[in-house]
This record gives C-alpha cells, structure tokens and sequence, in this order.
C-alpha cells in the first residue's frame, strides 16, 4: 500500500525546503560550465533524501510509485533547484529504454548509480552522414570472440563531453536489410579509441558534441536487447524521446526552467512587453495573447494525448503530435517575441547582459533545434500520416536487401 | 456522391474517458441525428423560416438536450455532476452532423433562469424550454446579430453586467440572412425598461456559449478531417492514391495536430467551467481563439485536398465551412477573445 499522496506531498514540501538550494538565475543557463557537476550534488541530494527515481522500479533503486507522486513532487519542487539535466535525456530516455530492454545485470550495475547522481548518459545514434535516416547507420561492431570492436562516428550528441555513458547504435550485420543488421550497445564515453570533439551551436553554446571510434573495445554482456535487433530497442527510445520532449515522461521529476521558449511557464514575452511599455499597444496585446494560448493550448494537448496512450485510446506514435507542437509553437513564439522586441532585439547595453530583447534574439537564432532534434518535424509529420493516421508509407530504395548493396552519399 | 453522414465514420468525442451513462448519451444523440436530420434534410431546411423543425426540437429536448444546464428541482437534471460536460457531447454530434436547432442560446438561457430567476420566471419559462415548446435568444449587448432571434418566445437580454429577461412580444425583431443554412440570426431591439431584471452578469453565460460552440465545431472538422482521410484514400491521380504523396501527408498531419489541439483546449474549457476554475474566463478565450481561427484553416485547407469539387454547391463541405465560420464569427471573435486574455496579462486596455 503506497503512502497515502496527500502526506507523500507534506513530507516532500518539508524535505525540500530543509535540503535543496532555491532556484537562481544561475541555475537557468543549464549549458553553463560547471552546471553538470552542481547538478550531480543536487541529484546525489534528492537520492539522499529518498526522493530519486519515483517512478523507476524499486529492485532498481527507485521508489516504483505512479505518476502521480512524480507529478507531486514536481509541483512541490518548483521553487528550488533541481538537477534538470539528468532528466532529458539521462532519465527520460536511456534509463527508461534500459527499464525496458537492460538485463537484470545491466539495470543493477546502472540504474542506482544513474539516480544516485554518479552517471549522466547520451544517445550516440546520430552519424555525419545522415540523422533522420537513423537505420543507415554506419558505425560497425564487428564481432571477436566475447567482444565487439566499434569504429565509426556519432555526432548531435549534446553534453557528451560531461557525460558519462551512452546507448551506442552500431551496424553488426552488413548481409541483411538496414534495420535487421542493428545493434545498441551501452558504451562508456572516457576510455581509450573515443575521442570527444565539442561543436560550438549557433548561439555560441559548446553543447553538441561528434565523438570518433577507434577500435573501441565493448564486451558482449553490454549489448541492450538482442544482437542484430537494436531497432526494437531504438525504436522504444525514439518513442521514449518524443514523449520526454513532447512533455508528458513520467520520468522526468522537476518542472522545466528559465529562458525556454519551449517551456509552458516562461514569462520573457510578457517581460518584455512591460519592459518596453507596450501594455497599452493593441499589436503587442494581441500577441501577447497568442503566445499565451499556445502554452494553455500546450498543456491541454500534452493532457489529452498522455491520458489517450495511457488509455490505448490513442496510438503510442501520437507521442509525435506534442513534438511536432512544440516544435512549430517555438517557432511562433520566437517570432513573436521579436515583432514585441523591435530594434532591441539587434543591440543592448554593455552592462546589462540577459535583457528580454537580447534573451529573446539567442532564443530565435536556436529556435529550430528543436525543430531538428530528436526526429525533425519532418520525421513526426511522417510519423502522424503513417503510424497514426495509417496513410500509405514513403517509398524507400533500401528495403529488403542486404545493407552493403545499399547505395550511399559519395558512394 | 457519398453522403458524408454514414454510420461507418465515428465521431470521436471531445473527451476521451467518458462514463458509460455519456457515451450512451452521446451515442443516443449520434443515432438520433442520423436519423432526423441527414445532410440531404439539413439542405431542405435552408428555405424553412426557422431553420429546423419544432418537432425535430421537441424530440432532441426529450432526449435531454435543454435539461443539463437546469437543476433537478427546475425539472432539468444531468448525466454527471457538471451539465457542460454532458452538453458538450450533443453540441459536438451537432457539429459532426451540422445539425440545426437553437442549442446554445437555449442553454444560454435555460441555465441562467435555472440558476438566477425567480419562482415566477422559472413558472413562466422553463417548462416550455425543457420541453422544447419555447425557444430562448440571448441578446448580448446591442443586439445586432443574436441566434434564434426571430424564433425566440423569450429573451435574455445582457448590457453592460446588467441582465433582463424580456417576452418576445415587448422587442422589435427584423429577421437577418445568415451564412449557416440552417442558423438563423435576427436583429432586436428592446427599449432599457423592458422585461424584468435576473440575476448574473453574463460571464457566465458566455463561458457556456463558447464552450458549446467549441464543441461544435470540434465535431464539425472531425468530421471533415475523417472524410477528406478516407477521400484521400480513394482518389487516384498519376496511378496512385492522392495519400501516397509525402507533400500532402505533411499537411494532413499538421491537420491532424491542429485537430487534437482543439479537441484538447476545447475539453479544457468544458472542465474550467465545470469546475468552475478561476481561470476558466482564460480557457474558454483560450479555446475560443484557438478554435475560432484554426477550424476555418483546416476546413478551408481540407477543400484544397478535395480539389474542385470541394467548391461546390454540391458537395457538403461547404455546409461545414458555413458552420465554422459563423462560429468564427458570432459570441466574440478570436481577436477579441484575445483581448480577454491580454487584459488579465498585461492589466485592462
């Protein structure tokens, strides 16, 4: 019998406040350096105070209770500052994906360690020559006796460089069909034949990164799910990752924070309208407006479709419509955010970093990364028509037959 | 032609868990319309002076339609606890058939009667409304445009937070055109001292109407959208099916979370008022300039898909856009519905 949710949400609130930092302007800028290894203290903190993994298995070190105690600790801990970087994508999506598919041996060796703090995880799925086309991966692993030996490149991987593992896809059959000849291994980032490149983003951030496999060594016991069938498992962690994103993970603890055009709470629009006295201006109010049905409209639709899959009334690919939401909501309301901004969206102060008009510019120079990342909105439009409304499937030239014969950019 | 009414087309409620008493009610309501008012009667109608038929009305009224909104004690009663959740299954059937009959500003009024009249107002009124004998109109502020108004036998008459119920016989009525075939609008004139004062302040009462009408057109582009899915399906051009092709499956989707999104905030609105939330103002402006703008889009973009015939008097795609865009148009606009909520943001114009 669960702790009745009421008195969960009591001696929440009370431990919170007795142990957890408030929440700063500091905490906000989650690509700051040195932000990881604060979030790490505060993660080992929340494990301390037995408020870790609430939805995760308890065998596993979680606390194995519903949603409902994750979403009750989420609220209660809305003032304060929380490791949010562990949740997308180290718990969301790989820990969630490892729940699914690891073996008993692989959940104890990892899962405490990931909501004690000591593990932050990345998805290697991505290569240089072609994202949306996950199952042309390139990456081998070749097979030698209780190994595998990988050599290739992933790129997109955003904080691998303070990571610590990641699910790795990796070709290990070249004689049958792309998606038959995959497998996902668990791969520890800092140690000899990877090598780490940071990418610097558009906004000047540092957060992608490409990593280079030379020669890695891999042990079989670290393959997740079967050899030769890591597409079911990428698959699970696809639909994990559009539902991390779209909004509605019941993985994720702590709610979303800061200059987040993606985040239903951010004010920097309406800030921005007071800032520049625009309360009165009938343009600025109709805007304003706007953007403030979107995030309601947001969370309706997050609602809507959460409760449907939970229900089976809806099909778990629907995950693709709160993507494909958000995604074209940030571009609205970057857009937006810069009609209200003017001429401050161009230039500001020297001695006022972070004014709304200069927030509001940086957020429009990265807006379509969320557009690209974790399936393009191409990809989940694709994924609405097809898996969701069961319109006919793309025509592809590379199915049903062996992936060498396969035709390839430069080649 | 295939008719676009068919039994093989479900419509999908507004809200996903229903109890097992609103689903029978929506699907009693689904069963009955199919029924009484095929597309082919809907376009009879578009000659008749009322748009729908009394005894059509009648009957729906015994199927519960003007009773969620009014107490038990008034002789009305619903299915859950909250009558807006009920009443938005049959305003949603009403889209997804484009139903005629006077349901928002029935509910509109037998609602405030119910909750604000006086022993004699209820003695007076309701009866006739739950029975489906009497038809109400709201007249919101000048009275310009106001739905059923030349079929009212009573009008709720708000100006300025202050609210009258006035008798048919003491307004001045001039029957307008409308774009719906089947809606019908009239101009009223009441003179200030007509009628009899009632409480409320007509907040209320517009949460209702637009959340009905939210309803209503959520069933409306249901319908649409499942349609022009099934029309694509069918429709070969260039030897293969018109959704084969990846340009209009990419708009088809976006159609598609357009849809949900709406079914969404539209479900949102009913619960805000049900609950009767703090910021159910917000959600029901929410709602309405979400809905209001985007179900004529996707209409309009569906017409595209179908290609010529789409703008035809033929075809009955246009009976739905009509219905869209009086919706659109009629209990606030989206833009004005913005302005709703821009001035609990940024403080009163």
């Amino acid at each position: 019998m669960s702790e009745p949710i009421e008195e969960f949400r009591g001696r929440a609130r009370a431990w919170l406040n007795q142990n957890m930092p408030p929440l700063s302007p500091a905490a906000w800028d989650r690509r700051a350096e040195g932000r990881r290894a604060v979030e790490r203290d505060l993660q080992r903190r929340v494990w301390d105070g037995g408020f870790a993994g609430i939805c995760f298995p308890a065998e596993y070190g979680g606390l194995g209770l519903a949603p409902e105690y994750q979403d009750v600790f989420s609220d209660e801990s809305a003032p304060y500052d929380m490791p949010f970087t562990f949740n997308l994508p180290t718990f969301s999506i790989l820990a969630a994906t490892l729940v699914d598919f690891g073996t008993h041996e692989q959940k104890l060796r990892h899962l405490p360690a990931i909501l004690k703090g000591d593990e932050l995880w990345v998805q290697f799925l991505s290569e240089p020559s072609g994202g949306s086309d996950l199952a042309g991966c390139l990456t081998r692993a070749d097979r030698d006796g209780d190994v595998f030996v990988l050599n290739g490149s992933k790129i997109w991987s955003s904080g691998a460089a303070e990571s610590d593992y990641a699910m790795c896809l990796a070709r290990t059959n070249w004689d049958v069909p792309k998606h038959r000849g995959l497998t996902i291994f668990i791969l520890k980032i800092h140690q000899p034949g990877v090598k780490v490149e940071q990418i610097r983003q558009v906004d000047g951030s540092m957060e992608f990164c490409q990593e280079f496999f030379d020669d890695v060594v891999v042990p079989v016991t670290d393959v997740v799910g079967e050899i030769d069938d890591g597409w079911t498992v990428a698959t699970r962690l696809l639909t994990h990752e559009r539902s991390a994103v779209g909004g509605h993970s019941k993985y994720i603890s702590g709610r979303s924070i800061g200059h987040d055009p993606s985040n239903d709470d951010d004010n920097t629009i309406v800030q921005l309208v007071r800032d520049l006295g625009l309360e009165q201006d009938r343009h600025a109010r109709q805007l304003v407006a706007e953007a403030q049905v979107r995030q309601m409209v947001s969370r309706a639709l997050i609602d809507r479709v959460s409760r449907g899959i939970a229900a089976g009334a809806a099909s778990p690919a629907s995950g693709a419509i709160l993507k494909l939401f958000l995604a074209t909501g940030v571009m609205r309301r970057t857009e937006i955010g810069l009609d209200i901004a003017g001429e401050v969206a161009a230039a500001w102060p020297v001695q006022e970093p972070h004014t709304p008009g200069q927030i509001m510019s940086e957020m429009s120079l990265w807006r379509q990364g969320i557009s690209l990342g974790g399936g393009s909105n191409e990809i989940q439009r694709n994924i609405i028509s097809e898996r969701v409304l069961g319109m006919p499937r793309e025509y592809a030239a590379d199915r049903e037959i062996p992936y060498r014969d396969v035709k390839r950019t430069g080649g | 032609m295939t008719p676009l009414l068919d039994d093989r087309v479900a419509c999908a409620a507004v809200e996903l868990d229903l109890t097992e008493d609103q689903a029978f009610f929506a699907q009693t309501t689904r069963k009955f319309l199919a029924a009484e008012c095929s597309i082919t009667a809907v376009r009879a109608l578009e000659s008749s002076d009322d748009g729908f038929d009394r005894d059509y009305w009648r009957r729906g009224c015994e199927l519960g339609w003007t009773s969620m909104l009014v107490s038990e004690a008034d002789g009305g009663g619903s299915l859950s606890d909250h009558g807006i959740l009920d009443l938005v299954l049959v305003a949603e059937e009403m889209g997804a058939a484009v139903a005629p009959g006077p349901l928002v500003p029935v509910s509109v009024v037998a609602s405030t009667i119910s909750a604000h009249g006086s022993p004699a107002q209820k003695r007076t009124w309701l009866p006739g409304l739950l029975s489906g004998e009497l038809i109400a109109a709201w007249v919101s502020g000048d009275g310009a445009i106001v739905e059923a108004g030349a079929q009212a036998d009573v009008f709720l008459v708000t100006v300025d937070g202050e609210q009258r119920i006035v008798a048919a016989a003491d307004a001045t009525i001039s029957p307008l055109v409308g774009l719906d075939l089947v809606r019908r609008f009239a101009r009223v004139e009441i003179s200030a001292d007509a009628g009899e004062p009632i409480g409320g302040d007509g907040e209320r009462e517009l949460q209702i109407a637009v959340a009905l009408q939210s309803a209503e057109t959520c069933g409306a582009m249901q319908r649409i959208f499942d349609v022009t899915l099934e029309y694509m399906a069918d429709r070969y051009s260039f030897g293969r099916p018109l959704s084969s092709y990846q340009a209009l499956k990419h708009r088809v989707a976006d159609n598609k979370m357009h849809l949900e999104a709406s079914h969404a905030i539209a479900t949102a609105a009913a619960r805000a008022i049900a609950e009767d939330a703090p910021d159910a103002n917000e959600v029901v402006s929410a709602a309405k300039s979400y809905i209001g703008a985007i179900a004529t889009e996707l209409i309009q973009d569906c017409v595209q898909l179908h290609g010529g015939i789409g703008v035809t008097w033929e075809h009955d795609l246009h009976l739905y856009l009509r219905r869209a865009t009086v919706n659109r148009a009629t209990y606030g606009t989206p833009t004005e519905h913005r302005e709703r909520i821009a001035a609990t943001i940024v403080g009163a114009a």
